[in-house]
């Protein structure tokens, strides 16, 4: 955020706020000075101008280091990705009918039912944003995720539910 | 009809079979239910589970095999064919994946024709349209043909006309299978604004997104009810989690 343009806390703040939404708001006002520390300790950022008076106390303006445009440049072309933890669920699946512990055809659906209650939250927060808003984006990615993994539950309770037939 | 009937519609051992002897398919397999007025309900499932001759049987589109359907309180699983095309025009309000807009009609032309057919004078049926037309955010393309409008506008005019003789119901097939994102979240809000209003409403799809928007979700495979899900909202915290963020 600070590869735009120099700027003070309060502003990467509204530009989160943008850029994430409602999303942004479990994220603590105070969190962001925090990280701000965090990366001016490692030399990634710098701090200039008026330490706060009492009055205005947010006129530093942050400004991103040499160094700092390196580690930005770097995230850019990183490929990494969220990796979602199946094989925790698929364990579990397994451990409960293995162990005559639970059906693992009502934890499916115990899990189902979670996921759609969480479906159904993305999509109430992506209707009461804006067309085409940035936050609106990225719930997309969240509905489409949920999507994905329902229907992989939904694999899963076909296959569990054939081999209790057997 | 003495009482407001809370259930507006009620299905007991509702069936609707195809062919015979071997080649007998049952579409819809015994079905309960029971829908309250003011309601949102999804019924999911794969294609050809039943889901959309299901819907059809509960507007009067199609007659069941066997079994008893009550809307408002009224039989009318037995209706007259004149009965249920009455049904239909009054009490019913269709929503369906391709439109099925008149080509050659105006979109306020279109939102007007079921009004017309239901005995309606033109300034009434003209005056509605115009009203549903602004309500739906299309006004301003009311004079449009159907093919001068974009998929979400096409819909949300199906939605105006589904809406113009004040029906009890309105029952969607795949209503945004056509359309894109943007679309698709149009279609949601209207749908969540006339639930607002009282509107009951019933969605099939394959589609979880849209399932997960309703009260309630139907599961249905092999023309039989498999799951049923009460839906109550989540936390934003959940979402904030799912995108990644941590809130520390």
């Amino acid at each position: 955020m600070l590869a735009k343009e120099p700027s003070q806390g309060s502003q990467l703040r509204a530009r989160l706020d943008r850029a994430l939404g409602p999303l942004g708001e479990a994220m603590n006002a105070g969190h962001i000075y925090v990280q701000l520390a965090r990366l001016e300790k490692a030399g990634l950022i710098t701090r200039e101008g008026t330490a706060g008076s009492s009055d205005r106390p947010d006129r530093k303006v942050y400004i991103l280091t040499p160094a700092g445009h390196g580690r930005v440049s770097e995230w850019l072309s990183e490929v990494s990705w969220p990796k979602p933890d199946l094989a925790e669920f698929h364990l579990k699946l397994i451990a409960a009918a293995a162990a005559g512990l639970a059906d693992p055809i009502s934890i499916v659906d115990m899990q189902r039912r979670e996921l759609l209650r969480r479906l159904r939250d993305a999509q109430r927060t992506a209707m009461a944003e804006p067309d085409r808003s940035d936050a609106g984006l990225l719930l997309e990615g969240i509905a489409l995720r949920l999507q994905a993994d329902l229907r992989w539950l939904e694999a899963c309770e076909r296959i569990w539910t054939d081999r209790r037939r057997k | 009809m003495n009482e407001p009937e809370k259930v507006l519609v009620r299905a007991r051992g509702l069936r609707k079979e195809y062919g015979s002897g071997e080649g007998l398919v049952r579409a819809v397999d015994e079905v309960d239910l029971e829908i309250a007025r003011g309601e949102t309900l999804s019924i999911m499932g794969p294609s050809g589970c039943g889901k959309s001759t299901l819907l059809h049987l509960l507007g009067g589109l199609d007659r069941p095999s066997a079994g008893e359907l009550w809307l408002a309180g009224r039989r009318v699983d037995h209706l007259s064919e004149r009965a249920l095309a009455q049904l239909r025009r009054h009490e019913v309000g269709f929503v369906f994946q391709a439109y099925h807009l008149m080509d050659e009609l105006t979109a306020q032309e279109n939102v007007e024709l079921p009004a017309l057919l239901a005995g309606r004078s033109p300034g009434e049926a003209r005056r509605r349209a115009r009203q549903l037309l602004d309500q739906v955010g299309v006004g301003e393309r009311a004079d449009h043909l159907p093919s001068a409008l974009s998929g979400g506008q096409r819909q949300r005019v199906a939605i105006a006309r589904a809406l113009a003789n004040e029906p009890q119901l309105v029952l969607a097939d795949e209503p945004t299978g056509n359309l894109d994102s943007t679309a698709t979240l149009e279609v949601l809000r209207l749908f969540e604004a006339l639930h607002a209003a009282g509107l009951t409403l019933v969605i099939v799809t394959h589609d979880e997104r849209i399932a997960a928007t309703a009260d309630r979700l139907i599961s249905m495979r092999d023309g039989a009810f498999v799951d049923e899900t009460r839906l109550v909202g989540g936390t934003r915290k959940n979402l904030a989690d799912l995108a990644g963020l941590r809130a520390e």
